[in-house]
């Protein structure tokens, strides 16, 4: 029988590291992400995992690093302002191709502000973070179950590439509960980890991770494009939901996604032809997907609790020739920050972008 | 293998664990820390661990080595060498797991790892390299800077109204329970280095045997941040340094006691999931 349960998202990231076969964690309390760390705790140990609170999340990555470079699955969660903390490192393990999957359960920012839910990281995690130029592949969970499966996958890609893959949630998804399905994926064989350093004994060798571009920084260049193209080639990821016939593209990721659904139903009984695309990677970007469905809109509305990231790419993609719209953080149903946007709002906006009263 | 390195090794012996093709040493005339290097690829040798070791290399002049052991190496971030062999060995027990890093990097922008390691007794080993400045960067003031001595940043001496006093960092281990060894040694005289290299066999040893972290602070000579000629900062570490920071053994201990009320494991919040 399925082992069926009822977790929240962060419950269910926790589940995912697990059932990715994750060996080790190191992280530091946040919120909204600090029930990740509390799962693993307990959980990790019993599958036969090391769990660590660190003092903080620079050492947490730094772990992470030590850790990844032995070969072990390892895996770091925190929220928006850990993320920034980290960025040193995962620079670093961008230019030494150290795989590595970190968990961001987005709030608003700075540190020093609130815990509520937000989509304010989206430029951070998907332009690079850090210096150097480098790119991360970044996976959007919109429910627990996602979470569950993409943490695993995450890891696969991790190891695929050998790169850091950010799994992007946020407050709403991390706290909410549902269902889930504890199911172990299978994402197909993986390159043996040849590089890994565990000591002369085991395997590795001196200087293996240790500047492997030294003296030949644009070939380090290109070969990260050549990966960054083989990326984008084959591991974009979507879901479009009642596309058909759609007149009115609605653009979400995340919880905002879930609401934009909410809206898609709704809006289609008033008889309006809306469907929504619902980007799973953010990069890889779904471009040229979006670019194809543009053909048959007349409208694009991006929806993001944010004041405008992700309608960058949507622009960068469309190029002018759809218009493109935002209903950005004004769409919460507070001003404060326990604001969320709600279908109903989604749908008064359409109408008013359609002309409809 | 240069006619250099092959002298070399025909006169003084190379550790097994120093790289052939590293040497010399590429570091400015009169510094010590090769001369650490050589002390680590000898106790290396002697503990028989070169297939077991794994050096995480700060950032500064002491990660110029970083290929200069033959044993496995990660090359670390500014500051970030003590938590990235913290995470290594949690994960790899079996390793000698050891860091190195210069007064900057251990001393000023990473030394809450150094102070964590020791609070959870990270069973790993530190070898801190003071030599009153920041080296790779041209001679800036760092935490161990002697009062009174210039550097780029304090062009009239290090004062204590900005600067404030110098670290001492092997005293703070000393302090810390989760400590099992903490020693300050210099390499300026052949018995001082012997001193040295024996300090390094006895922190590794306390990892081994499992006991709790271990640090090992070595005074070193940086002529050309000093202003001073190679000899004149050997002597240099004998009068001014040493002065301030003396040489002996802080903390040394075969095991940790502790103990556990059994109470408190009742009280304290749980999550039920
Ligand atoms: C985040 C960061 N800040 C600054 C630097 C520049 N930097 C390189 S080495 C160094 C100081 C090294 O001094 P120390 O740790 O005393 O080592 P030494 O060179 O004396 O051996 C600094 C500040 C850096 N590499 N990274
Ligand atoms: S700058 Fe100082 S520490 Fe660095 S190599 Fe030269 S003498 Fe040694």
């Amino acid at each position: 029988m399925a082992d069926r349960r009822l977790l929240s998202g962060n419950e269910a990231i926790g589940w995912g590291a697990i059932l990715g076969e994750c060996k080790a964690f190191f992280g530091y309390p946040i919120t909204p992400q600090s029930e990740i760390l509390e799962f693993l705790a307990t959980e990790l140990p019993k599958a036969g995992g090391v769990f660590l609170q660190t003092e903080d999340e620079i050492a947490a990555v730094s772990m992470v690093y030590g850790s990844s470079m032995t070969g072990t699955r390892t895996m770091s969660a925190t929220s928006s302002p850990g993320i920034s903390l980290m960025q040193e490192t995962v620079s670093l393990m961008a230019y030494l191709k150290v795989p590595s999957v970190i968990v961001d359960v987005c709030r608003f920012g700075p540190g020093s502000g609130m815990a509520q839910t937000s989509q304010t990281d989206y430029r951070q995690v998907t332009k690079g973070g850090g210096h150097g130029g480098y790119r991360c592949i970044v996976l959007a969970a919109s429910s627990s179950q996602e979470c569950c499966d993409l943490v695993q996958f995450a890891f696969w890609l991790a190891d695929r590439y050998r790169m850091t893959v950010y799994v992007l949630t946020d407050a709403t998804i991390g706290q909410s509960c549902e269902l889930v399905d504890l199911k172990t994926r299978d994402f197909g064989a993986l390159p043996d980890k040849d590089w890994v350093l565990r000591g002369l004994d085991e395997r590795g060798g001196n200087g293996q991770g240790i500047h492997p571009h030294m003296w030949d920084y644009v070939g380090y260049h290109e070969d990260m494009n050549e990966k960054y193209r083989e990326i984008t080639e084959n591991e974009i990821k979507y879901e479009s939901y009642r596309m058909d016939d759609a007149e009115v593209i609605l653009v979400a990721y995340g919880y905002v996604s879930r609401m934009a659904k909410g809206a898609v139903d709704l809006a289609r009984e008033e008889g309006l032809k809306v469907g929504l695309l619902r980007p799973i990677t953010l990069w890889p970007f779904p471009t040229n997907v979006l670019r194809e469905l543009s053909l048959q809109a007349h409208h694009i509305l991006v929806v993001e609790h944010s004041s405008g990231l992700l309608v960058e790419d949507v622009e960068c993609a469309l190029q002018g020739k759809v218009p493109v719209h935002l209903l950005g953080i004004w769409g919460t149903h507070r001003r404060d920050s326990s604001g969320i946007i709600y279908p109903e709002r989604i749908v008064e906006e359409i109408k008013q972008m359609v002309g409809v009263a | 293998m240069g006619e250099g390195a092959m002298i070399k090794q025909q006169i003084v012996g190379k550790p097994k664990a120093v790289q052939l093709d590293f040497l010399p040493f590429k570091f400015c005339p009169g510094c010590h820390e090769s001369l650490v290097w050589r002390a680590l690829g000898e106790v290396i040798d002697e503990l028989d661990i070169e297939g077991k070791a794994i050096a995480c290399l700060d950032i500064g002049c002491s990660g110029i080595l970083m290929v200069g052991l033959t044993v496995d190496g990660i090359h670390c971030l500014h500051g970030r060498s003590t938590a990235v062999a913290a995470g290594v060995k949690r994960v790899l027990p079996q390793a000698i797991c050891f860091n190195i890093g210069g007064d900057g990097s251990l001393g000023a922008i990473g030394v809450g790892h150094v102070i964590n390691v020791m609070m959870r007794s990270d069973p790993i080993t530190t070898i801190f390299l003071n030599n009153s400045g920041y080296g790779m960067t041209g001679g800036q003031v760092a935490p161990t800077s002697l009062l009174g001595l210039r550097t780029t940043t304090t062009p009239e001496g290090r004062d204590v109204q900005s600067a404030g006093f110098p670290l001492h960092l092997s005293e703070i281990a000393a302090t810390m329970t989760g400590t099992a060894y903490a020693s300050r040694v210099s390499v300026h005289t052949p018995a001082n280095y012997q001193k040295a290299r024996k300090a390094i066999k006895t922190a590794f040893q306390k990892q081994m045997d499992g006991v709790g972290y271990s640090i090992v602070e070595i005074l070193c000579a940086c002529p050309p941040n000093w202003g001073l000629s190679p000899l004149a900062a050997n002597s240099f570490v004998e009068e001014k340094l040493i002065g301030e920071f003396p040489l002996g053994e802080f903390k040394n201990v075969d095991k940790i006691e502790h103990t556990f009320d059994p109470e408190l494991k009742r009280v304290g919040r749980v999550k039920r999931g």
